[in-house]
């Protein structure tokens, strides 16, 4: 077996399984509580916050909030942001290849009277910074921009996109779900007023998500309730899931950079041997790109078919933006934005690496696809 | 008896899309079908060798998802050695019920085979009249 879908989910890192697992046994107090089992909760939550705000590099750990998932936080961030602080303006930006979790709270802004611009891109999925440069003005207040994006792996210049949603706007909020813990991120030097990450990216489980908050960056709750989380955010505290996304972020912090390396030899690797293969395309920056992505794009043959044939034949697990999977029998939006047609976008598939992946996984892999695309390409009608 | 949810495909649309039966395109056809297209994801041919109004070869070329493949092939297991009135009847629904169901999203954008088939029948149908003709 070879797992190759990281992006959409990742195994728990044993190391954090056992540093949290005591906090669903015998710590199970509720940290609003008083008595001693309620105060372990309530270190167990700081002790988190203070890992995560060290790994994107935050002013102070009350900068973080936590939240379920990422789609919660961007929630809180845009909605919470834009409603909160709509005295600035009632103009939000985002581009065309963030995640759904991103444009669908702009959409719902704009039933509220937002109006709503979306940034275009490059064909490599770059934002078109002087078109940004138009779009951001005075009364614009939050520009919405991935820090990657998890179907192509291109990562956007955020330091640049910051200097001009600020010349012009006011907050840049960044949804680093697929960077975080990948790549060094720095909220403060790269000029980020609020950040999304997750936990699963890094290895810990779901039910964990962050939202960095810059100090004097003020929200409304999108979640009203018993006011835990500064009031920003209520329900009872998953202490499980939050200590362990902070081991998580913990780890991170620590091994990213040899994990990075490692990977980008991986990475390269794989997409030179699969660009080898006839009528086969690269999505994406080539290089600047996430250490652990590789996708690319098949012609005449359809993304679905690639994905079922893979998993059931060779056991190799991808993703695809093919109209085939989802829900809505539409394209990925991200593949439309970077100039690609439908049908070039159909055989699209996306590989993303991770821990459990080493150079052994190439030739088991190469050798899947070909037998793979060719098998398809024998029977397509195109 | 309770219903078990169906996740995914079925055992039988898997067999199908893993072994295709009657992949190609037969040679001097005497009749050819197509439907669908590449921009929706699904592009299907059909085509039919027709000897006494009896359906002799049959072959099929998909461009498309497992359960647009997996169609393309029972509906070439259905019709092959069907009469052209036998095989006209065969209809979409058919096709998922032999598979032994679709996921309900797949049942109209991939389902196509037996209208791919159903042109087959009309292309040599009218190849037929015209023959006839001159």
């Amino acid at each position: 077996m070879v797992y190759l879908d990281h992006a959409s989910s990742r195994p728990v890192d044993p190391r954090v399984l056992a540093f949290a697992g005591r906090y669903l046994r015998e710590d199970f107090g509720n940290p609003s509580t008083l008595y001693s089992r309620g105060l372990t909760a309530r270190t167990a939550l700081e002790e988190a916050r203070v890992k995560v705000a060290r790994l994107i590099g935050a002013e102070t750990p009350s900068c973080i909030v936590f939240t379920a998932t990422a789609t919660e936080a961007n929630n809180l961030a845009l909605v919470g942001g834009a409603l909160r602080n709509r005295k600035m303006g009632t103009h939000v930006v985002t581009s065309a290849i963030d995640h759904i979790s991103v444009i669908n709270p702009m959409k719902q802004l704009q039933k509220q009277g937002f109006e709503l611009s979306i940034v275009p891109v490059n064909s490599y999925g770059i934002i078109d910074l002087d078109a940004l440069g138009r779009i951001v003005r005075a009364d614009t207040v939050l520009s919405s921009i991935n820090y990657a994006n998890d179907e192509i792996g291109t990562i956007e210049p955020i330091h640049e996109i910051s200097e001009i949603v600020h010349e012009n706007g006011n907050y840049l909020h960044v949804n680093a779900t697929a960077a975080a813990g990948t790549i060094p991120i720095d909220v403060q030097a790269e000029g980020i007023d609020l950040l999304t990450l997750s936990s699963n990216e890094l290895y810990g489980p779901r039910g964990a998500a962050a939202l960095y908050i810059k100090k004097g960056v003020r929200l409304q709750p999108v979640l009203p309730g018993g006011g835990q989380e500064r009031g920003l955010r209520s329900g009872t505290e998953n202490i499980f899931a939050v200590a362990a996304f902070g081991e998580a972020a913990h780890l991170a912090a620590e091994e990213m950079h040899h994990e990075s390396r490692r990977l980008t030899t991986v990475r390269d690797a794989l997409i030179g041997e699969i660009l080898a293969i006839e009528d086969a395309y690269l999505t994406g920056h080539p290089a600047q790109r996430l250490p652990n992505h590789a996708s690319f794009r098949f012609g005449r043959i359809e993304g679905e078919s690639i994905l079922l044939n893979l998993d059931t034949v060779h056991d190799i697990q991808v993703a695809t933006g093919s109209a085939c999977t989802s829900q809505t029998l539409e394209p990925s939006h991200v593949l439309l934005a970077i100039g690609l047609k439908h049908e070039e976008a159909h055989g699209s598939v996306v590989m993303t690496l991770g821990r459990s992946n080493t150079d052994a996984d190439i030739p088991v892999v190469v050798d899947a696809m070909e037998k793979t695309v060719q098998r398809l390409r024998a029977i397509t009608a195109l | 008896m309770e219903e078990k949810p169906q996740i995914g495909y079925s055992k039988k649309v898997m067999d199908h899309f893993l072994n295709p039966r009657n992949v190609g395109e037969v040679e001097d056809a005497d009749g050819i079908g197509i439907v669908g297209n590449p921009v929706c994801g699904d592009l299907m041919q059909v085509s039919i060798r027709v000897e006494d109004e009896i359906i002799t070869e049959i072959k099929f070329k998909t461009f498309g998802c497992g359960s647009a493949i997996a169609t393309a092939s029972m509906v070439t297991e259905l019709a092959e050695g069907k009469s052209l009135d036998e095989a006209l009847e065969i209809t979409r629904q058919d096709v998922a019920d032999e598979l032994e169901g679709l996921p309900p999203i797949k049942m109209h954008c991939s389902n196509l085979a037996a209208d791919a088939l159903h042109k087959a029948i009309e292309d040599y149908r009218q190849k037929q009249a015209k023959t006839a003709e001159t």
